[in-house]
């Protein structure tokens, strides 16, 4: 199988290893993963600003880069859910646009529904908390969130709780919001901040050694907290994690 | 507009005021987390709890459809049950409505349960203001009347008060104890203070939770059952209620009051649901039927979504961005997320803020019981308000710069160079000034000296 990676900007910048690491999950499920290079950003901070005309151009230009392929995947369940969920405005009824929907997974959906992978490979023996990023939790539906009363399952928890050894930590709030948002957490930085830093408090009365989660915008944020408050958690992508248990 | 005040600076300014008092945050927070989660248990001893949302939001869906035809189908209803319907194009028609009712009888004292719609219109000031003593009866209401504010949650008016400062407000006002701060105790005041008002007044005003069309009968939810008393003592009762407040029959009724009580404090039903038909023997029942800006909100296939909110109040509650910020950072009558649709589709200029006061985290659309899109339509105010350059200059202007240059893969790619170098090796002074937002209670990334792209052509090839 031949998949497209999408790296969205700011994980190419500012944190690549979850994307090399989604490469090496990838290949060792046996995905031959393309890189198309002339790939940048999917437009989700214009879009989210209001600022249509200002994305537009570059949801036309993920079509262009990615309409080839029979899947893309993403380690963002946020850049994913914007393709899938907020494209619509902009691209509806342009040739493709309906199968590249369709195909554009985040890493650990595509891991689960288009793979089949219910156990992940290798061991992690660490104290791991997850943190539910918002938009592939409630949009892409990664998992049932707490608000819902469908019964409860989350794809992302259960591959991650599948790998030998690890120790997922119960969280007071399983799901709240970590107060990143996009442009929020400049707008709004004094609440984005305490959003923040009362999910590291979650986290950290649950004893985690690291946290994870499947979009490096919300994690870079919690980060930058910790690190300010001088917290000994490490911050992992969930694709670092998978990869780094299966080594 | 209500007496609530208009925020410089919007909500940024007014949450990050909020937010200075982290203790008193964080208490707040906790307190509508405990309400959030009561609904949560609540909702889940309802075995086709989504199910029932979907049906709640068919029936709104088609009353808001069919809203002209129920609202004349609910005049005739009431009108042959007794009752006398008034229509009120805006709130200043309302607020002369209602007075010239309460003034040609001769009416001085009127005792009020809980309506966001009188808050919305300004009714009380305007009516203070024409020689009536106006006493709001709801607890939390009449805590904050005596305070001289606004409600700040729209089913919790006083919940941002402890009850140490209510027994102040109390000790000052009604001549409790000093330092009397035990809520049984300071209910129990309460309770004395507003029976005298009760006694003495002429006519009772309520809020209406819901009008059925089939029956003519308008129902009125409440916890403390003063509205029952305020209707019961004094012969004259006038209820008001926005147009959507409208349900087709009894059955759909049932639907909606199943999900109310739940979403909005955990409850299986308010302590009394009061359905009124007509007038008390020998008195008068006035529903006065308001629009105010609600036909706009209708004919925008965008907004008319909001329409179909019954006022629960889960989507505060759940709301991280309200927990943290409060009920008057939104500067509207109406907060959180809900308050952050239909203040801006009301007056875009003056609340240009409020869409941007949310991270789009989703959680108000999955509790909202009668699946309001306050997601998607917070997304649509967004681009509504940007189009009419009601977005900050700075961010409108940085984000389109930021447009262009990701539309070029080498631009992008040496911008992404260049940043990752400042990053690494500019002195902590340089990247931390005054301008580094982010960085005020954040530290910046720390990023490797290669991007992925690099990374990848140096291992795979160019066109690995």
């Amino acid at each position: 199988m031949r998949a497209a990676l999408f790296v969205p900007c700011y994980v190419d910048q500012l944190w690549p290893r979850a994307g090399l690491s989604a490469v090496r999950v990838l290949e060792a499920h046996g995905v031959e993963v393309a890189f198309p290079e002339e790939q940048t950003c999917c437009g989700q901070p214009m879009a989210n600003a209001g600022l249509a005309s200002a994305a537009e151009p570059l949801a036309r230009r993920f079509l262009e880069v990615f309409g080839g392929f029979d899947a893309v995947v993403c380690p963002s369940g946020s850049c994913t859910s914007m393709v899938r969920n907020h494209y619509d405005p902009f691209l509806a009824g342009a040739p493709g646009f309906e199968k590249l929907k369709a195909h554009t997974y985040e890493l650990c959906e595509f891991l689960v529904d288009v793979l089949g992978v219910r156990a992940a490979k290798g061991r992690f023996p660490h104290r791991v908390a997850l943190h539910q990023s918002c938009h592939g939790l409630r949009e892409l539906g990664l998992g049932i969130p707490s608000e819902s009363m469908h019964p409860r399952t989350n794809k992302v928890s259960a591959l991650v709780g599948s790998i030998e050894g690890i120790e997922l930590v119960p969280l007071a709030r399983a799901d709240e919001c970590c107060g990143f948002g996009g442009t929020f957490a400049v707008a709004e930085e004094a609440v984005s901040a305490l959003m923040g830093r009362d999910r590291l408090a979650d986290h950290a009365r649950a004893g985690a050694e690291i946290v994870t989660g499947t979009d490096v915008s919300c994690l870079m944020h919690l980060e930058g907290l910790a690190r300010r408050e001088g917290r000994k958690l490490r911050f992992m992508h969930v694709a670092e994690v998978l990869a780094e248990a299966a080594a | 507009m209500s007496s609530m005040p208009r925020v410089s600076g919007g909500h940024p300014a007014a949450a990050a005021r909020f937010v200075a008092d982290e203790p008193r945050t964080h208490w707040h927070d906790q307190a509508l987390w405990v309400v959030r989660e009561k609904r949560d248990r609540a909702a889940s001893g309802i075995p086709d709890w989504e199910a029932l949302r979907d049906v709640a939001a068919a029936i709104r869906a088609h009353a808001r459809g069919r809203l002209p035809d129920l609202l004349e189908e609910f005049e005739r209803n009431a009108t042959a049950r007794g009752a006398k319907v008034h229509w009120a194009a805006d709130a200043a028609e309302h607020n002369a409505i209602v007075h010239r009712i309460l003034s040609e009888r001769g009416v001085t004292r009127l005792v009020k349960s809980k309506s966001m719609l009188t808050e919305e219109c300004g009714l009380n000031p305007y009516l203070e203001a024409r020689g009536i003593e106006v006493v709001d009866t709801d607890l939390g209401e009449r805590i904050v009347q005596l305070r001289h504010e606004p409600p700040s949650h729209i089913i919790l008016p006083a919940i941002h008060l402890k009850r140490e400062e209510i027994g102040e407000l109390f000790h000052g006002k009604l001549g409790t104890p000093e330092g009397l701060a035990d809520p049984k105790a300071l209910t129990e005041a309460a309770r004395g203070h507003l029976r005298e008002r009760f006694l003495a007044a002429q006519a009772g005003l309520t809020g209406v939770n819901f009008a059925v069309a089939e029956t003519g009968g308008v129902v009125v939810c409440t916890n403390e059952g003063n509205a029952d008393m305020g209707t019961s003592l004094p012969p004259i009762h006038v209820a008001c209620m926005g147009v959507e407040k409208i349900v087709p029959r009894l059955e759909h009724l049932a639907v909606l009051l199943r999900l109310l009580a739940r979403s909005a404090t955990g409850q299986p039903v308010t302590t009394y649901t009061s359905h009124f038909h007509g007038p008390m023997a020998g008195g008068e029942l006035h529903v006065v039927i308001v629009d105010n800006g609600r036909s706009r909100l209708l004919a925008d296939p965008g907004l008319r979504g909001a329409l179909a909110c019954i006022r629960c109040g889960a989507c505060l509650n759940t709301c991280p961005v309200y927990r943290r910020s409060g009920g008057y950072s939104y500067g509207w009558v109406v907060p959180g997320p809900i308050g952050s649709v239909l203040a801006p589709a009301r007056d875009p200029a003056a609340h240009a803020t409020l869409p941007f006061a949310s991270t789009l985290c989703g959680s108000c659309d999955a509790v909202c019981p009668v699946k309001v899109p306050l997601h998607d339509t917070l997304l649509r105010e967004r681009r509504t308000l940007a189009a009419a350059g009601l977005v900050p200059l700075g961010k409108r202007v940085g984000l389109r710069l930021l447009a262009a240059l990701l539309a070029h893969r080498a631009l992008y790619e040496v911008a992404g160079r260049l940043l990752r170098f400042a990053l690494r090796h500019f002195p902590r002074f340089l990247l931390y000034g005054p301008w580094n937002v982010w960085g005020r209670r954040r530290e910046l990334p720390a990023p490797p000296a290669e991007s992925f792209r690099d990374t990848w052509r140096r291992t795979r090839g160019r066109h690995g």
